[in-house]
């Protein structure tokens, strides 16, 4: 209970570091995502997430040691190759974009646990450091990890809000914005190192296999909202925070569900959760078309119909 | 188990003869219903439902207290049809596209099924990494008696699987190909364009339910993809495509697991591996074959 209370007041000066970065990572993926998603290549980060697992595995081998920055430079680098190897193969073959995608995600991925599994044959190899990165810990990250988080989400949302016309025009009308002169070309290529820099960001609190929803749902939910790109920004980034908050806070205060010697809850899974839920009820209330919405309507026209037909003369 | 007396190489024991053949059933039993993923451009549907099919598994689990394949078959089942009706309400209230859609559907149930686990997490039986890469190693150890045989589990459960997609494959060959080549002359056939779809759904979800246990969730997605798109990218007929992907789905089980063997590393890490590598390498083989033809062409046509 004063563990409890302690999470809550922030008194703890990591907790506070950590729960802050995770959010403002939120916000930077959910900024990310909402263009990726316009962009119709909302599962291009789910590519990057799970080549960044042997990315890992190939900055341990390299390096030797597991420094934070190391290991997300690694994991950058393989979610740049994985999506090169993506655009080559779309530019040299017909091949179905999407079978292209789902190969890499599962082989990059394969790629990544024969590598962990090589490290831990190693003498003196453990894979505590790689185990994390699957379902994500962030509850107990360093502080000195959760400043390298801020500062890249810093940059992408810094980023995203100066070039925000050119990307919504991007978005919205292609066309158009070659038209003009827009660089289109080189806007897509950066908004696709975006997403890969989210997705590696968000690697140690969500974790490689749920990364990619940071960078789904809270855009998905914040469409139920609105069509507007601003309203659709703000209410996707107050989702993403409000979901690493929640979800990072739960995980660090129940008790773990397999007694002590358990993992505990796992932190990535409970921020996905909890973002599922706001999604949920956005499919349920949002304004016009929401589910719960359009079934109060019909009664309310089912109502005044039948008040109008019984007025009448 | 096999008699050592008729085993090939020396090197392989019985255990590794009764993996490998697991995993070739697998592979073929996915690859062959992944070729119909793969030409009606639904791949990445296999990737959500190799994800949303967890909290179904894991529901079975908790309930039953067992790993029998039916209650997971069940579990599966319902969570298909709830990924089905949260996609569509999503396109719908959201207006968002369809891989968005999806994206978000099968994340939230897969986060879903890691919690649940974790909560079963006393039962040591089922843990959420063995559900990212299977357990091909531990295949073996787990025998059922077939006719005075003892064989894997897995390998009887994966045999009547592919026993069960090539009858389904034979009996609706028709409507399979023309649902996926042409949905509305289909349509306009008289042929039930909504159900085939649906079926076809299903025996995806059967099949990757029965090969999670041996290979995992992220990896089954390599075995129901890459034999179709890599065939796919050397033949343009239907079935050749079909005896090819095959053939792929067999061999790169067979260089995955001795790999791995020859490297002591994951066996189905490896064999997603080998399939991405047999993906780029006909990729660039079939590059350079039609550049090949192309400067050929040219020659022949300049004179002098």
């Amino acid at each position: 209970m004063t563990e409890l209370f302690r999470l809550l007041s922030l008194q703890d000066a990591s907790t506070r570091v950590v729960m802050l970065s995770t959010a403002c990572l939120a916000i930077a993926a959910a900024l990310a995502g909402s263009l990726a998603m316009l962009r119709r290549r909302a599962l291009v980060g789910d590519a990057v997430a799970h080549a960044s697992l042997p990315g890992i595995c190939l900055a341990w081998f390299v390096a030797g040691d597991r420094s934070f920055a190391m290991l997300l430079l690694g994991a950058f680098v393989l979610g740049l190759v994985s999506m090169g190897m993506m655009a080559l193969v779309q530019r040299l073959t017909k091949a179905r974009e999407d079978a292209t995608t789902a190969i890499a995600i599962s082989g990059f991925f394969g790629l990544g646990i024969v590598l962990s599994r090589l490290i831990q044959n190693q003498p003196g190899g453990n894979r505590a450091g790689l185990d994390g990165f699957l379902f994500g810990k962030a509850a107990s990250a360093v502080t000195s990890d959760a400043w390298i988080v801020l500062a890249v989400a810093g940059v992408v949302v810094a980023t995203i809000l100066a070039l925000r016309k050119e990307f919504g025009l991007l978005c919205f009308d292609r066309e158009f914005a070659a038209g003009i002169g827009r660089p289109v070309h080189r806007l897509d290529a950066l908004l696709l190192v975006l997403v890969a820099l989210v997705t590696v960001a968000g690697l140690p609190s969500v974790g490689v296999v749920l990364v990619v929803a940071l960078l789904v749902i809270p855009p998905a939910a914040a469409r139920c909202w609105s069509a507007s790109l601003g309203t659709m920004f703000a209410v996707a980034a107050a989702i993403g925070a409000a979901s690493a908050i929640i979800g990072t806070g739960l995980s660090a205060v129940l008790p773990p569900p397999g007694g002590a010697s358990s993992g505990g809850w796992p932190t990535g899974p409970m921020i996905v959760l909890t973002a599922a839920a706001l999604l949920a009820l956005s499919l349920m209330v949002a304004p016009e078309r929401g589910l719960l919405t359009a079934l109060w309507r019909r009664h309310r026209l089912r109502a005044s119909a039948s008040r109008s037909i019984g007025s009448t003369p | 188990m096999i008699d050592s007396a008729i085993v090939p190489a020396p090197w392989l024991t019985s255990d590794d003869l009764w993996t490998i053949a697991t995993a070739v059933l697998a592979s073929v039993a996915c690859g062959l219903a992944g070729c119909w993923l793969v030409l009606r451009r639904l791949s990445l549907l296999g990737d959500a439902i190799s994800h949303a099919v967890l909290p179904g598994i894991a529901g079975a689990f908790l309930l039953t207290g067992t790993r029998d394949v039916l209650p997971m078959l069940l579990g599966a089942t319902v969570i298909g049809m709830v990924t089905a009706f949260m996609s569509s309400a999503l396109s719908r209230v959201g207006r968002v596209d369809r891989d968005a859609a999806m994206g978000a559907t099968f994340t939230s149930l897969f986060a879903l099924g890691v919690v649940m686990m974790s909560l079963a997490a006393r039962q040591v039986d089922l843990d959420p990494g063995c559900v990212l890469y299977g357990l091909l190693e531990f295949v073996p150890f787990d025998t059922v008696d077939l006719l005075g045989v003892q064989v894997p589990r897995a390998a009887a459960w994966l045999g009547a699987a592919l026993l069960v997609d090539v009858i389904l494959m034979l009996a609706f060959f028709k409507e399979l190909r023309a649902t996926s080549f042409d949905p509305a002359h289909a349509a306009s056939l008289g042929l039930r364009v909504g159900l085939v779809h649906l079926g076809l759904m299903a025996a995806v979800a059967a099949n990757t339910v029965v090969a999670f246990e041996a290979v995992g969730s992220i990896l089954v997605v390599a075995m129901l993809v890459a034999p179709g798109a890599t065939a796919r990218l050397w033949t343009d007929r239907l079935v050749p495509m079909l005896w090819l992907a095959t053939a792929i789905a067999a061999a790169t089980a067979i260089v995955g697991y001795l790999a791995a063997l020859r490297l002591n590393t994951s066996a189905a890490g490896m064999i997603a591996t080998i399939s991405m590598v047999g993906y780029l390498g006909s990729v660039g083989a079939v590059s350079l074959r039609s550049a090949l033809s192309a400067a050929s062409s040219r020659r022949a046509t300049i004179p002098g």
